[in-house]
């Protein structure tokens, strides 16, 4: 058993990390700290859940969220998708494993990754709506955001939700303000089974090679910790019985990154465009400096009076 | 009606005896103008504030970033509508010409300003013609785009990947169109006397001698 974080003191706490230990913010630059807080992570053992949702029940309870009824549309996986209030969702899938023939219930709790190369916030263009703190967190501001929705196409794992009226984005916070006062976030304290744990991440890569070697012995000879190098690893990780298939846990990324088109829009577009805009109004100031204005004569004017008297 | 000639346009003495005047833009397509002119400023500088984190300053014009991004849409279609009322008033006398190449040939001349080396020009010169026709195809694109990329309305109807293309569409047509923009503005400051066709309608008979004369020549052999 992973050793559980201790309940909370009764008496109030200062918030450990803040606005010095931010290493990106969106649309603006920072200094950054002289020093790095050590990276957490969040570990979910797909292998290890129940499905019972706790998690989602956490979630909504400290965030003090409030979900719609829904309906049913025969699959356990309730909402049937993130929605801005459901900022964690456990996809339900059945996989019929075609090498021992059982059919195996995946259960993925889906949510912000907490990418180390953040998406959302390369693509944000309010200054400060995105921020990433150096223990990993990255977090909406919401009253810097501005309901762009460019996060959303920043997003290699399609998290941010949108709400309808008065545009804003969320997404899983990591629960930022528990873990500044030491504390796990809620989804995890609510975890009945320990498929979710919470610590420095190395610890979770320790704890993950642990979990991986007891299933390899029992036969899942293709397990395995998520940690996608293309966003340059992630500060949430999952534990998969099979992470050479990753997209059969409800379509999770294979090698997710930024999308190359997202990557063009933010880079060589931002910087072309305005040196192109420039150019050519400096073109129309040199033109015009060099060749002077394109003046009526007097004899274009006689000439028009030639033309008309000639009627 | 000769080929050359819209409707309203016009040439007649200012005063008896006074100075040659030609009617050019008829109040209702300087009306039509000036709502494209105003929608596409405000479009541009709202638009430019959520391209460059160095320009979201412009987004206080508007009040703030969340009023900009709620605006740029409508103005967007504002500028849509107002477009279209243009292009159908004027895509007549811009269809392109054999004597249209081979002004477009005479580069030099033109930005020399040595109109009399150059064919003789109708309402619109080459120049005008490519502003018109690449402000029409880039406006269409812009608005297609734009739709994808509206996530407040139309979010659900289209996946991430093509928002992600649209925007990038978005912006870089963004582009093209504001440069195109600079060089119509700037042809109409460097070409002395043009503003007033689009402020009061009328240019000098002088300035339509040296710059369309054959617009002029078929205006006055029409009248």
């Amino acid at each position: 058993m992973f050793t559980p974080i201790a309940n909370p003191t009764t008496q109030p706490t200062a918030a450990k990390f803040g606005e010095q230990d931010l290493i990106r913010r969106s649309a603006s630059s920072v200094t950054p700290p002289a020093k790095r807080l050590t990276e957490v992570a969040k570990l979910i053992d797909v292998s290890k859940c129940i499905g019972c949702k706790a998690c989602q029940a956490a979630c909504l309870e400290w965030n003090n969220l409030t979900e719609e009824v829904g309906i049913n549309v025969g699959s356990y996986t309730n909402p049937h998708d993130l929605t801005p209030n459901t900022w964690t969702l456990m996809r339900f899938s059945e996989y019929e494993n075609p090498e021992t023939g059982n059919l195996e219930w995946l259960i993925r709790k889906d949510g912000c990754m907490h990418c180390e190369d953040p998406g959302c916030l390369k693509a944000c263009p309010a200054p400060g709506a995105i921020v990433q703190y150096s223990n990993g967190i990255v977090d909406f501001v919401h009253d810097k955001c501005i309901g762009c929705g460019y996060c959303v196409k920043g997003c290699p794992f399609n998290i941010p939700r949108l709400t309808k009226n008065d545009p804003k984005a969320y997404k899983c916070t990591l629960c930022v303000d528990r873990v500044a006062v030491g504390q796990g976030p809620a989804c995890q304290k609510a975890c009945p089974t320990q498929a979710i744990v919470f610590g420095t991440k190395d610890e979770m890569k320790k704890w993950a090679d642990h979990r991986i070697k007891d299933l390899k012995s029992r036969g899942f000879k293709n397990a395995g910790l998520y940690d996608p190098p293309g966003v340059s690893g992630t500060h949430v990780m999952y534990v998969l019985q099979h992470a050479d298939k990753p997209q059969i846990y409800a379509n999770l990324a294979n090698n997710p990154s930024i999308s190359p088109v997202v990557e063009i829009w933010k880079g060589v577009t931002k910087y072309a465009g305005l040196a192109a805009i420039g150019a050519f109004a400096a073109i129309g100031f040199l033109h015009h400096a060099i060749s002077g204005p394109n003046r009526v004569s007097a004899e274009d004017e006689k000439n028009a009076e030639r033309l008309t008297e000639g009627q | 009606m000769s080929t050359e000639v819209e409707k309203g346009d016009g040439v007649h003495r200012g005063s008896p005896g006074g100075p040659v005047v030609v009617d050019r833009y008829t109040a209702g397509a300087r009306i039509n103008h000036w709502i494209t002119a105003v929608s596409l400023v405000l479009l541009a500088l709202s638009g430019l504030a959520l391209f460059s984190p160095v320009l979201y300053p412009l987004s206080g014009l508007f009040g703030g970033g969340s009023t900009t991004r709620m605006l740029h849409p409508w103005i967007g279609v504002v500028l849509f509508v107002s477009f279209m009322g243009l292009f159908f008033r004027f895509f007549r006398l811009n269809l392109w010409e054999h004597t249209d190449s081979v002004w477009l040939s005479r580069l030099r001349d033109v930005l020399a300003g040595d109109e009399n080396k150059l064919p003789e020009v109708g309402k619109y010169n080459a120049g005008q013609k490519m502003v018109f026709w690449s402000m029409s195809l880039l406006i269409l694109v812009l608005i297609t785009s734009g739709v994808v990329i509206w996530d407040q309305y139309f979010a659900e109807y289209f996946t991430i990947d093509q928002r992600r293309i649209a925007v990038l569409v978005h912006s870089i047509t963004a582009i093209v169109a504001i440069c195109v923009w600079i060089v119509h503005v700037y042809a109409a400051i460097w070409v002395r006397g043009t503003i007033s066709a689009m402020t009061r309608g009328q240019v000098t008979g002088g300035w339509a001698w040296r710059h369309h004369r054959k617009w002029l020549k078929e205006l006055v052999a029409g009248k």
